[in-house]
């Protein structure tokens, strides 16, 4: 499986998310600079990772989401690629148009550093097949701007269409108030495209692949992309 | 010429910015606050000539960039 990290000014976390990658492919994923207005040939998977690209101006996203190699990632993503987008590039990829909605700075207006637990909602998509249905996993959250919110109209569609993916929950599984810190509508931490191969969320599964290193929480992420390809 | 491009969150976006500085203003004894929104001033200066297309521009600028249309609006003014 071929992956390709966009690497923008101001990313931070293109080097945990390669090694998770590489934990489970046995490949080392291309960094691909912002510049760049094409994808490597035989691309599979485009990663867009967390930090803070272009230092948040505007709004979170919404710089990187103009560069060069965003219009090749629209074209992959409109030919069914697969594009995963952790924390930053999940604002990145709502600025770039390519998953509905927005996220807002967190309800406490606090940046939120902190583990998390979440709710996968559903186990037939590219990124969580290898969960167990309705499993619980532990994660990290890292952001100030976390908080989705869309209108009625596209929550609606989300929540009908099956698209949130991931939810903030205690760690028993039950999606309250309290396990939702950034304020999130629906406590939404994740969501998909409608063909299920776009995927971003806030929280950084890739903090949890190694068990010598925070333990391997998030591991069942990555053995979900590399079992997608696997069998591609 | 120069734009001014004011971008505000919409009615109805959770503005927790403006709740903060309301507290912090009742909090320094000014009674009487509503409800505090707290948005963006952007000033553009431009090439064009003619006000009407200068504020069309504008307004362009700001839909594809400027403002975020699924949490914020925007008004522009040219001078």
């Amino acid at each position: 499986m071929k992956a390709g990290i966009i690497l923008f000014p101001g990313t931070n976390r293109e080097r945990d998310m390669a090694l998770a990658l590489a934990r489970v492919t046995g490949a080392k994923p291309a960094i691909i600079w912002h510049g760049e207005s094409e994808l490597p040939a035989g691309t599979d998977l485009v990663v867009l990772p967390g930090g803070f690209s272009y230092g948040d101006y505007l709004r979170c996203g919404a710089m990187a989401a103009q560069s060069p190699i965003m219009r090749a990632v629209a074209d992959f993503a409109a030919r069914g690629g697969h594009v995963l987008g952790v924390c930053n590039g999940f604002q990145i990829l709502i600025e770039a148009g390519l998953l509905p909605g927005a996220l807002l700075k967190n309800a406490s207006l606090r940046f939120l550093s902190m583990d998390c637990h979440l709710k996968v909602e559903r186990t037939d998509t590219p990124y969580t097949s290898q969960f167990q249905p309705g499993a619980v996993f532990r994660s990290t959250m890292a952001h100030g701007d976390g908080n989705y919110f869309a209108g009625d109209e596209t929550l609606d569609q989300l929540e009908g269409e099956g698209r949130v993916v991931l939810r903030y929950c205690t760690p028993e599984g039950a999606v309250t108030e309290a396990a939702n810190r950034n304020g999130s509508v629906n406590n939404i931490a994740g969501i998909v495209s409608p063909n299920r191969r776009i995927l971003g969320l806030m929280p950084h599964p890739e903090n949890q692949v190694d068990p010598d290193i925070d333990g391997t929480d998030g591991l069942p992420m990555f053995q979900s992309i590399a079992a997608t390809f696997a069998t591609a | 010429m120069k734009a001014y491009v004011t971008v505000m969150p919409k009615n109805g976006v959770l503005d927790p910015q403006g709740k903060a500085i309301g507290h912090a203003l009742a909090g320094h004894g000014f009674a009487g606050i509503g409800e505090v929104r707290v948005g963006k001033l952007i000033e553009l200066e431009l090439a064009e000539t003619d006000p009407a297309r200068a504020k069309a521009a504008a307004e362009e600028m700001a839909r594809k960039l400027l403002a975020n249309m699924v949490i914020e609006s925007f008004k522009v003014e040219v001078r």
